[in-house]
């Protein structure tokens, strides 16, 4: 019979499937941090229960992490007790932690890719909604809930329903200043907030193939703000290419083996999907978000829709989003000013991202109204831009080089943007007071990011292209 | 894990939709380590003003309005996984929450932890708030056992579905851990394949 790639991997890892009840799914990593675990081990412990499968998780600390001063204590109390209690809780239940300090730590959707962690095949989980980042390997990756934690933790399953199919194929070329983040923040746009619930989704189609391994992680780690569990890509040479030789990848007969068994996971050509829909890359502009989810997105030449041409029960709600963000119906936001500029987040935080950055402002400078914020995804990461030199482009751009962690994607940290402030983010979500209390998120691609960084002002970064062209 | 049967309740009307986890409960009170007392911070920041004076207006500042029952636009839930929004919902006194549309994680977690989330109609929803504008303290019945939903002053009712297994479980008090655990030797044998 012929299946999806999501039904390929599901049906691999189902311990049990009977009549009217979930599926028990076999989870083959677990990806902890120090948020969404603590109850979970306290959960444990109430039940005098160890870690089934330690050496099948992973833990790091990166959701409340300083981004400046990492080595020393953290200042702000419940979050290094937060901190200290995950270096606990993973000594005392035997789990690999790359805490501060290792130079393996940094973003959880980061450094499972980058290590040679995330698999072809494999089911992930992670108490994080952004899991979905992994699935760009070909990977069936979700969040959970913390007691889904606790439950990983104790029978290495999940008691799951197999999720419908979605296919989301985007064709053709992109074009100049387009990127990765701009594909999915249209298509966000085009099937709204929630317009991918109850579905994993398979992104497909010429545009989606050309693009690099990072680029396919920005575009499936969005795939919860359309609703869906997951989003994923069928593996192919790029993904080979990618993983061969990375720290915990298989290597020698085991990676042939694994090699082997990845070349079958593509969707059977002949497989049927719950739902279909197709995008045409040269549509896509540069996006930018205008309201306060992530739906609310538009190219960046267009005007903000008209609450007038809502549908009528949805005004009350889209009137306040615009309100809370300062914006006017029907006008455009090129040339508003901005206060901020972040650059990070499981998003848009890997070397591409910082590198694109660097090559886009080498010999410019940001605005003097625009405080610029790069937070590498890892301390790899890091390294990595530090080695190739991109840290003194961005010193000499104004630009602050931080250290990794979420960081002001969400402000659990001291890195929060001030009330009222408008800040262009390379993050995944706009929600009212995400990046501190009344802050105010336009979410953006890393080149539209550093437009604005070096304009002061909401710019269309296919014209300043344009220019250096000329 | 609490148990759900059957509930006749007032209910607090919050007709935002799209309704993220981020408002649900802020990230910057996610610190603690433990599953109690995020009910005082339950929407936070539309309920209190930056120097933690209340905002009147709110509907969870209103007195009128009280009860077990959340009811709330399409798209509840979305964004982060964070527990910690249903364990707020729950900390501050709710039992069941209504949309016409809930994100999926977080009906898992609430599920996972005896707060029913109940899906009507977009038409049925509307009947609800109709029915709290006339009159605030207009009972609903929550029938798990027959998984209905009814507004007694108008009689108007409706069906919503659950999981057969998902509905056992509150019933009862049940989580997924005492299930999957009772099938260790099926997920031994599994590694082995």
């Amino acid at each position: 019979m012929s299946k999806t790639l999501v039904e390929k991997i599901w049906d691999a890892h189902v311990v049990k499937s009977e009549e009217g009840f979930p599926d028990i799914l076999y989870i083959d990593t677990h990806l902890i941090h120090e948020v969404t675990s603590p109850q979970a081990f306290d959960g444990l412990r109430k039940r005098g229960l160890p870690v089934f499968r330690p050496q099948q998780t992973v833990a790091t600390a990166d959701h409340n992490v300083p981004t400046l001063n990492q080595l020393l204590p953290i200042k702000e109390e419940l979050s290094r007790y937060q901190v200290d209690m995950l270096t606990k809780n993973c000594a005392e239940f035997g789990i690999e932690l790359y805490g501060l300090g290792h130079p393996f730590q940094g973003i959880v959707h980061v450094i499972g890719p980058e290590l040679g962690i995330t698999l072809p095949g494999k089911t992930m989980v992670c108490g994080d909604s952004h899991t979905s980042t992994h699935g760009a390997f070909g990977a069936i990756a979700f969040g959970i809930g913390t007691s889904q934690v606790e439950q990983v933790f104790a029978t290495q399953c999940l008691l799951q329903s197999k999720p419908k199919t979605m296919k989301i194929e985007v064709n053709g070329e992109l074009g100049k200043g387009v990127g990765a983040k701009d594909i999915i923040l249209y298509i966000i746009a085009q099937i709204s907030a929630a317009g991918g619930t109850g579905y994993f989704i398979e992104y497909a189609g010429s545009a989606i193939e050309s693009l690099s391994m990072e680029a396919r992680m920005t575009i499936c780690n969005m795939s919860i703000e359309m609703g869906a569990r997951g989003g994923l890509i069928a593996p192919d040479q790029i993904t080979f290419d990618y993983i061969k030789g990375r720290e915990f990848a298989p290597a020698g007969e085991e990676w042939d083996k694994s090699l082997a068994y990845w070349k079958t996971l593509y969707s059977d050509a002949d497989a049927t999907f719950d739902s279909v829909l197709t995008f045409d890359a040269a549509d896509i502009a540069p996006m930018i978000t205008y309201g306060t989810n992530p739906g609310m997105g538009m190219g960046i030449q267009e005007n903000i829709p008209a609450t007038s041409a809502q549908p009528e029960k949805e005004k009350l709600s889209y009137q306040k989003a615009l309100d809370y963000m300062g914006f006017d119906d029907d006008a455009s936001l090129i040339g508003k000013p901005v206060d901020y500029v972040f650059i990070g987040s499981c998003t848009n935080s890997r070397i591409e991202d910082l590198r694109e950055v660097a090559d886009f402002v080498k010999d410019k400078r940001k605005a003097d109204n625009v405080t610029v914020w790069i937070v590498p995804g890892s301390k790899q990461v890091e390294q990595q831009a530090k080695n190739e030199g991109l840290d003194k482009i961005f010193e000499a751009a104004g630009f602050q080089l931080r250290e990794p962690g979420c960081s002001a994607c969400l402000g659990m940290n001291e890195d929060k943007i001030p009330a009222g402030k408008y800040c262009v983010s390379t993050s995944n979500r706009n929600f009212e007071g995400r990046q501190g209390q009344n802050a105010r998120t336009l979410l953006a691609s890393p080149l539209t990011a550093a437009a604005a960084a070096v304009t002061g002002v909401i710019t269309d970064v296919r014209e300043m292209l344009l220019q250096e062209q000329r | 894990m609490k148990k759900f049967t059957k509930l006749t309740s007032a209910v607090v009307p919050l007709n935002i939709e799209n309704i993220d986890t981020d408002q649900i409960i802020p990230a910057r009170f996610l610190k603690a380590t433990t599953r109690e007392g995020f009910g005082e911070n339950l929407f936070r920041d539309w309920r209190y003003e930056n120097d933690n004076q209340p905002k009147a207006d709110f509907v969870l500042n209103n007195p009128t309005y009280s009860g077990q029952v959340l009811v709330a636009g399409k798209n509840f839930g979305c964004g982060s996984s964070r527990e910690h929004a249903a364990w707020a919902i729950q900390d501050a006194g709710f039992d069941a929450v209504i949309s016409s549309f809930f994100a999926d994680i977080f009906k898992g977690n609430a599920l996972n932890n005896g707060l029913l989330p109940i899906q009507v109609s977009e038409d049925f929803l509307a009947q609800i708030f109709k029915a709290v504008e006339n009159n605030a303290k207009s009972p609903l019945e929550v029938d798990l056992e027959n998984q209905t939903v009814t507004i007694i002053e108008t009689g108007a009712q409706e069906s919503f579905e659950i999981n057969a297994y998902k509905k056992s479980c509150l019933i009862n008090g049940y989580d997924d851990i005492d299930f999957i655990l009772a099938q260790k030797g099926l997920i031994e044998e599994f590694e082995k394949r």
